[in-house]
């Protein structure tokens, strides 16, 4: 594992292939039930290189989702730090934290997430009508509407994009939130048991189409997941139990 | 941008959020409604009342008048004759009316307002002719049911018209034939014989025109007609001898006249001298007028002023006495420096200059503070359709909670987020108030054939013109308070939506997302 004293070195050389893309270092977080603070995270830690594929795996309540989520800023830590190439990202402000997630963090949900009101295009374009203004959104519109029509083809969804989340099959949205998540070209795409709530066959194609992505892309991805199959298909194995790092699988060892 | 699309999809697949849009709906709607059939009444009853009134009204201080109404006159020019377009002398007396039930024969006395006029110099301060009976064509249902009985350029006079004439002759020689006797009986007698001096038509002394002067065989006869009228003439207000009856039959309602043109009636009033003395004298009625003021035509009879000035003794050498000016204004902008004026040109304290609206200020005060009191209630209900909002909107903010983590997950901010939702309740009031405009214009322009419909639906009038006086509901629609409404709608619907707004925005995106 990698530790603070990265934190320290001048910018130019951080750009270098030793400092990572992204880390979590020493991240602690306890949600409050009730009166009692329930611990999830205990000081678990995560690293990942530009164009790594890490799977996270863990028990449910190990902490594997909240780690994705302080990751991407969608949670703050109680203690620890996140960097993004060698830059603290998780103490900006919420300005600059809603643009990073719009910018450099792609997410892949358990539930699809897909907006219901919206159709599939519309779902996919959502990044990009959330990064531009209204104006500056209708001078690109046509190129934005290419684009998204681009990458559902390339998720092979080409027939599909005037139909609503709920006129499509569970792998057609999973494959739509794909979609969504690469429009914005992020650098990191979180995945949050992206096969969690699919069939063996449809979660295979799946994680086809990551594995395809992160070779041809270089795409970063870390995927939580608590199936050992579908973990065994990362490059790299980490292994939470009870908010800690357990194991780090396969290719780097402990 | 993606805050104007979700705005747009919420407003076409939230159909309980258009519960809220039918409300916000009803309240501009009725709000317009209300206001402009309200305006309407006012404008109208301004109209009414100041066709009465004129522009500006000069009063002297006591009831004696002022002596040498010409000289006032000429005192009211000088100060401001460059304003004036008209004016014309009035004597104005409290006095009681006597006039017997044609069908019963009883006796009624009634108090009225007498206002002495030249009928010429009226017409010329205000539109006297269009309240005259007889100069407008009476029609119920629509259906004309009498024409006009003197053409509309026969000039103003105190003349019976030809039918009003025959009645007359003929109810004189009905009286005839009914009393063949010398003793008069009834009210009349005695006041014809105090009045048969001054009857100026006949010209001579004895030539009271009363009923049984004929019949005095011994005296010398006179040539005299004794159908003419009596030389004091009025027209009196239509409410005051006439009532309201339903027909038992039909169920209509229709006005019975107890005196008509051409009947003799008693006035009552007092002298101009101190103390005032009562006098009585017979006055035959020459019309009837409809003022479309209750006040007025319930109260007010309009007689030809030298003979009112005759019984009252305000007859002088040096010109006659008068106890008001009523003044016409070329512009009645310039009412208040016209009233200035004048003030400033009389001795302190004999006269009383005002306009027509200083006049009937309480009136007109109160009209507009039940408009005012209406529009606070009226936007109650608009304010009541806000709580709606608010309560449907948390409820839709609820149930969007997963999106709402979703586009925080997707980099939306917390100021979008939350301008979504107070779009979609800028969006919710424009619509509503868009629709409540266009319902509430409709029904404005449609308003008589609404009460048609009202009416025949329940089979009772629902408006009825001869209790309102108005032939339909009047209404103007006054666009700055189309605007307004239609904007306080609006203002309303996007404050009710800044709490869901506000909690939609502070939503953790973790919890959000997990949100089941």
């Amino acid at each position: 594992m990698t530790h603070g004293s990265q934190t320290q070195p001048t910018k130019i050389e951080t750009l270098k292939m030793t400092t990572p893309l992204i880390s979590a270092l020493a991240i602690e977080k306890s949600y409050s039930k009730g009166q009692h603070k329930v611990p999830v995270l205990r000081g678990a830690g995560l690293t990942a290189q530009r164009g790594e594929f890490i799977s996270v795996i863990g028990q449910s309540g190990s902490g594997k989702s909240t780690l994705l989520h302080v990751m991407g800023l969608l949670d703050s830590p109680d203690n620890g730090e996140v960097l993004l190439e060698g830059k603290r990202i998780d103490n900006l402000n919420q300005a600059a934290r809603d643009q990073l997630r719009n910018h450099v963090f792609g997410f892949i949900f358990q539930f699809y997430h897909l907006l219901p009101e919206l159709t599939l295009l519309e779902n996919v374009m959502t990044p990009l009508m959330i990064r531009h203004s209204l104006f500056s959104y209708w001078s690109k519109r046509k190129e934005i509407r290419a684009e998204a029509m681009d990458i559902l083809q390339q998720v092979g969804l080409g027939h599909r994009v005037k139909h609503r989340p709920s006129e499509l099959s569970g792998g057609e949205m999973q494959r739509g939130a794909i979609a969504r998540a690469l429009i914005a070209k992020p650098e990191i795409l979180l995945a949050d048991e992206p096969t969690g709530n699919l069939d063996s066959t449809t979660g295979r194609e799946i994680m086809e189409t990551l594995k395809k992505l992160n070779e041809e892309s270089q795409l970063t991805i870390v995927m939580v997941t608590h199936d050992e199959a579908i973990a065994q298909q990362a490059h790299r194995i980490v292994r939470l139990a009870e908010g800690q790092i357990a194991t780090i699988g396969r290719e780097e060892a402990a | 941008m993606y805050k104007l699309l979700l705005c747009m999809r919420y407003l076409k697949t939230r159909y309980i959020a258009l519960a809220s849009i039918v409300s916000v709906m009803l309240g501009v709607a009725t709000m317009i409604v209300v206001n402009s059939v309200m305006a309407g009444f006012t404008n109208e009853m301004r109209d009414r009342i100041h066709g009465f009134l004129a522009d500006i009204v000069v009063e002297s201080r006591s009831m004696d008048g002022i002596i040498n109404g010409n000289a006032q006159m000429q005192v009211v020019q000088d100060a401001a004759g460059d304003f004036i377009a008209a004016m014309t002398p009035t004597v104005e007396v409290p006095g009681m009316i006597t006039y017997n039930d044609p069908i019963t024969g009883e006796t009624f006395t009634q108090p009225i307002q007498i206002l002495g006029i030249d009928p010429a110099g009226k017409a010329s301060v205000g539109p006297l002719k269009d309240y005259l009976d007889s100069y407008n064509v009476v029609s119920e249902d629509g259906t004309i049911i009498r024409d006009r009985l003197r053409a509309v350029d026969t000039p103003l006079a105190w003349e019976l018209t030809a039918s009003a004439a025959s009645y007359r002759r003929m109810m004189k020689q009905q009286q005839m034939i009914m009393i063949p006797d010398d003793k008069a009986t009834g009210p009349f007698g005695s006041v014809v014989e105090a009045n048969a001096g001054r009857n100026a038509d006949a010209g001579t002394e004895i030539a009271a025109p009363d009923f049984d002067t004929p019949f005095k065989g011994n005296e010398p006869v006179v040539p005299v007609d004794p159908t003419a009228p009596m030389s004091a003439r009025i027209y009196i207000g239509e409410q005051i001898t006439s009532f309201q009856t339903r027909d038992p039959e039909t169920g209509k309602l229709h006005k019975v006249n107890m005196v008509n043109p051409g009947d003799d009636i008693i006035i009552t009033t007092i002298q101009s001298n101190t103390p005032p003395e009562p006098i009585s004298f017979s006055a035959t009625v020459v019309d009837m007028f409809r003022s479309g003021m209750s006040e007025y035509d319930s109260q007010l009879v309009l007689m030809n002023i030298e003979e009112l000035q005759q019984n009252r003794g305000m007859i002088a050498e040096d010109g006659d006495a008068i106890t008001s000016i009523q003044i016409r204004l070329h512009n009645y902008a310039d009412a208040d420096e016209v009233v200035k004026r004048i003030k400033a040109a009389f001795p302190p304290g004999l006269v009383t200059v005002s306009t027509w609206e200083a006049k009937q200020g309480l009136l007109l005060s109160a009209v507009e503070v039940e408009t005012a009191i209406l529009n606070v209630l009226l936007f109650m209900i608009i304010a009541v359709a806000g709580f709606g909002i608010l309560a449907i909107f948390f409820m839709i903010v609820v149930e969007k909670t997963r999106d709402i983590g979703i586009l925080k997950s997707l980099g939306a901010s917390s100021n979008g987020v939350m301008s979504i939702f107070l779009s979609y309740g800028l969006g919710l009031g424009v619509v509503g108030s868009a629709a409540g405009v266009g319902i509430g214009l409709l029904f404005v322009r449609y308003i008589n054939e609404i009460e048609d419909a009202l009416s025949w639906v329940t089979g009772r009038k629902v408006f009825n013109e001869k209790i309102y006086y108005f032939p339909e509901i009047p209404t103007q629609v006054n666009v700055m308070m189309v605007i307004w409404v239609a904007l306080g709608a609006i203002g309303i619907a996007v404050l009710a939506s800044v709490l869901p707004a506000r909690r939609a925005s502070r939503l953790h995106p973790v919890r959000a997302l997990r949100f089941e």
